[in-house]
């Protein structure tokens, strides 16, 4: 009855006119009168032993408030865990202090909270705090966390291994490799770096006395997530507890989880009964504010003579730092997502979990993604064993559709995905063959030119556990217009115009006629958060569901009010009319007015009112999307430069709600994953120092460095959703860095150069060709 | 901390304060004006998200003591809109190329832009890339922020 008008179309976003005149409002713009402000007293030592601690001298600075320290706040937390972990078991728990008590476990661990009228007096004060730590060896890098005798970082643990996973040893695996023509073992190494988000975080707390009610703003991916576990750590209901997600600005996963320094500030408003307020400053953000990847795999394929894949072994080394968000740790998902595109018959996996004294870990975009870092630098490992080119490696090998629904040896499922053609689409667009050619005679001139190749599949929409369902309520007001009140919200991904999109077709009216309504836990229902890219898929599945409950009841009531039959109604720009006889009709408002007040004249049985909620979880708990990125480089060999010539990404994200949209997630995580791997790096030196607490020293890319992306979209709707839609949000991130990295080890294979190691800076590529040049005597391993 | 008077105009309006001699400008924008636009996204000038006009120049507001703008013009990222609400055409282009998402860095992009585009309206795609290369973006890829600077200098609207 209604045509899609809206969803696929670039609609321009509903956001922007606000963001772009300067008119957003993060939290750090919200009026806070007479909040205290906070600046925390941060360890500098990576590990030992608290000898003396005074903030005498702090509370001295006109302003100040307070100085809270362990003794202060960490009893007043009353219980802490997260919605998705459940409650605390017999098992060996996420590690949590709200500030250091005793000792420290990594530089930039909070040790004391000083609340002042400023935050200029609240630095003031943090100054002058005595602190003084006697050090202790630390654990930093991940291999000495598991090595015999080393120190532990947390001293109640057995061991520095947070997580295992161990299962049986394979006959039939260890089999396959002892016959196999080919066996190629690598080991990769990924680096330190993270989500960084322009807006750091931030959060206002209020106690309320007089309502019993704590109202608190924050900078997260999801506000009913916040609520439920700071009404735990409250020991307040969560009716007593509202948490507003104003504008935000970003996360990419690090903003998923509260850390410490966010939960004590809700704690000390409530203890000096005013409202306190903390903005994290971008050192802190960089030093404490929690870190991502940093993983080691080793990985070995047996393969066949003519380069089909028999089994694979793989084994995952992660570091999560001393406290790591929940579900920071991504082994299990790493592990089992590995085998990705290809059809690999048999699969083992094992896998660590440490800890360490540096920041702990968060999720980052695709936070188990060093599965397809590894595995795709492994078909160009393998590639170069048999000499046969890493396009035609992965074309023997991918998922095509006549093996649908293919199981992998891992056991998940792909009922409907689209690698193949992803992969000879990206090849098309970026002229594979030609640029082989034209590579073969820039060789010959002395150019160090290359391509590099990552195709993987994407575990979207996930609707597992806690992330089961998101929800949505549509209303239609009095006057016909529409509003649509989401479970999670938007902090960039431009749900205000994507779900207006869904909702304005399935009703029938003006995109301009609808209003998406976000981010506030006393008007939104439940909902974990935009995480795990699952707003395309849940969020406007619940959208979508309510728009055709609310739909039904329009036609009901219009084709009572018309006498004519239902199926014989059109709706069309928020009227409702015969079709056939466009000038029989009724608009919403008039609708709605009569659903509101004269229920008596309703179709009998009917409900007064014009609005449905709903409640959504696809039939699946992976929706698998689908892409394939080939870039194109040149590395200078004088300056260890790399200049990304062409970047492709080919995706299948099914039904496209809005094509900017989905170009713009693609762009921002591609880029994230250049960065990655050619410019930043979190970088701690032996004693737990960080060296990159500034913009100065991590590098992000800029304008100057970034190609323009080119595009090719698969639209194959997915099953497991009536709108067809498959999640994209974190593809980008995942797809570029094997990309890059392959490309550049395309460019150095003249020089027999393979770099299994990031990031990929000058400094790293001169260093390595230098060794290259050596004379083989010469070469240090 | 000596508190010294500090006069200036902010979008075309005269203002004069008294503030510590240690606040930075953005602060002043942003809490003693209540222009909010102006964001901090590092404090130590790298990420150029608080860039703001001042006597016509893109400055970081971070870096600048308010006292240091006595007897400037400075214009934010909210003097750019009529006061009617029409967006600037940066501002406008900016919404059609998709070059923004969370938006946070928003307004020091297109303060920056505006800055740059008045000096040099027709530029190249490299000259744009390199006048935008001071501040940072992490959503975008930067692909939509360089389109809508280039398609303002192509249409000379800037």
């Amino acid at each position: 009855m209604t045509g899609m008008r809206y969803v696929g179309q670039r609609v321009v976003r509903r956001e922007d006119p606000r963001l772009v005149t300067g008119h957003g409002t993060y939290v750090d713009d919200l009026p806070a009168r007479d909040a205290l402000h906070v600046a925390f007293v941060r360890s500098n030592v990576a590990r030992g032993r608290i000898v003396h601690l005074d903030t005498a001298a702090a509370l001295e600075v006109p302003g100040v408030v307070a100085a809270l320290t362990a003794a202060d706040l960490n009893g007043l937390v009353r219980e802490e865990w997260l919605d998705y972990e459940g409650p605390p078991g017999p098992g060996p728990r996420r590690e949590f202090r709200l500030l250091a008590d005793g000792d420290v476990r990594f530089v930039g661990e909070p040790v004391v909270m000083v609340l002042a009228e400023s935050r200029y007096a609240a630095e003031d004060g943090a100054e002058l705090v005595d602190l003084e730590v006697d050090p202790q060896p630390p654990v930093v890098r991940m291999e000495d966390a598991v090595a015999p005798g080393a120190p532990l970082v947390h001293p109640h643990r057995s061991s520095n291994v947070a997580g295992r996973i161990t299962p049986p040893e394979d006959p039939e695996l260890d089999a396959v490799f002892a016959s196999a023509a080919h066996v190629v073992t690598e080991t990769f190494d990924q680096h330190r770096y993270t989500c960084v988000p322009l807006e750091t975080r931030g959060i206002l707390a209020s106690w309320d006395p007089f309502r019993a009610q704590m109202q608190v703003w924050v900078s997260t991916q999801g506000p009913h997530g916040v609520r439920t576990q700071l009404a735990r750590v409250l020991g307040l209901g969560e009716h007593q507890v509202r948490v507003v997600m104003p504008d935000v600005g970003g996360g990419f996963g690090q903003k998923m989880f509260l850390v410490p320094e966010e939960i004590g500030v809700p704690l000390a408003s409530r203890l000096v009964g005013r409202p306190v307020k903390w903005i994290e400053d971008r050192r802190e953000n960089l030093m404490s504010g929690q870190h991502a990847r940093e993983d080691r795999v080793s990985v070995s394929f047996a393969v066949d003579g003519e380069g089909r894949i028999l089994g694979a072994r793989a084994d995952f080394l992660e570091n999560v730092g001393a406290f790591p968000a929940g579900g920071a740790s991504s082994i299990g998902f790493s592990s089992a997502v590995f085998p990705g595109p290809y059809r690999i018959p048999r699969y083992r996996a094992t896998a660590r979990a440490v800890y360490t004294n540096t920041t702990g870990r968060c999720s980052y975009r695709g936070p188990w993604m060093v599965e397809t870092v590894a595995r795709e630098q492994m078909m160009d490992r393998v590639a170069a064993e048999l000499g046969m080119d890493p396009l035609e490696l992965r074309r023997r090998n991918v998922v095509r559709g006549g093996d649908l629904p293919y199981t992998t040896a891992a056991g998940l499922t792909y009922d409907q995905v689209t690698a193949a053609e992803t992969l000879d689409q990206a090849a098309d667009i970026a002229g594979y063959d030609a640029f082989r050619d034209r590579q073969a005679q820039l060789r010959a001139e002395g150019r160090l030119v290359g391509i590099g190749i990552s195709l993987f599949t994407e575990p979207s929409g996930i609707a597992r556990g806690t992330l089961s369902t998101e929800a949505a309520t549509v209303r239609v007001g009095f006057n016909g217009k529409v509003e649509v009140v989401t479970s999670s919200a938007s902090h960039g991904q431009s749900l205000e115009t994507t779900i207006a999109q869904v909702v304005a077709d399935e009703l029938g009216v003006d995109l301009d006629d609808v209003m998406v309504v976000q981010g506030d836990t006393a008007t939104s229902p439940y909902g974990p958060g935009t995480g795990g890219s699952r707003s395309a898929v849940l969020s406007s599945g619940a959208a979508r569901t309510a728009s055709r409950r609310v739909r039904d009841k329009i036609v009901q009531i219009a084709a009572h009010r018309l006498e004519a039959a239902p199926e014989d109604l059109e709706v069309s720009a928020g009227r409702v009319s015969v079709a056939g006889t466009p000038v029989a009709g009724v608009t919403f408002a008039e609708l709605a007015r009569t659903a509101y007040a004269a229920p008596e004249t309703l179709p009998p049985g009917e409900e007064a009112g014009l609005e449905a909620s709903a409640r959504y979880s696809p039939s699946s708990p992976f929706t698998w999307s689908n892409a394939c990125h080939i870039c194109t480089c040149e590395v200078d060999p004088t300056t260890g430069e790399v200049t990304l010539d062409r970047y492709v990404v080919s995706e299948d994200c099914g039904v496209m709600i809005n094509p900017n949209v989905v170009e713009g997630q693609i762009a921002g995580g591609v880029v994230q994953g250049i960065g990655g791997v050619l410019y930043e790096q979190m970088l701690y030196d032996g004693d737990g120092n960080p060296l990159t607490t500034t913009f100065v020293d991590y590098l992000l890319p800029t304008t100057t460095e970034v190609p323009m992306i080119e595009y090719g979209h698969i639209e194959t709707p997915a099953p497991t959703n009536e709108g067809g839609h498959k999640g994209l949000g974190e593809g980008g991130a995942i797809g570029a860095p094997p990309a890059v990295i392959n490309a550049v080890n395309d460019a150095l294979a003249p020089c027999g150069v393979r770099l299994t190691a990031q990031p990929l800076g000058p400094a790293q590529i001169i260093a390595a060709l230098e060794t290259a040049s050596a004379p083989a005597g010469e070469r240090s391993h | 901390m000596a508190d010294t008077t500090v006069g200036c105009t902010v979008n075309g309006v005269a203002r004069r304060s008294t503030v510590e001699a240690r606040r930075t400008l953005a602060d002043f924008l942003r809490e003693d004006c209540g222009l909010t636009g102006t964001h901090l996204g590092c404090e130590h000038g790298v990420c150029g998200a608080c860039t703001v006009l001042v006597d016509g120049e893109a400055v970081r507001s971070c870096l600048m003591f308010a006292v240091q703008a006595e007897g400037c013009e400075i214009t934010t990222v909210e003097g750019l809109t009529s006061p009617d609400g029409t967006l600037s055409p940066l501002q406008a282009a900016f919404r059609e190329e998709h070059g923004l998402q969370c938006g946070f860095c928003t307004p020091g992009f297109i303060v920056s832009a505006t800055a740059f585009l008045r000096d040099r309206p027709h530029p190249s795609e490299q000259e744009i890339r390199e006048a935008l290369s001071g501040n940072l973006c992490r959503c975008t890829g930067y692909q939509g922020i360089i389109k809508a600077v280039a398609s303002v200098a192509a249409e000379g609207r800037g």
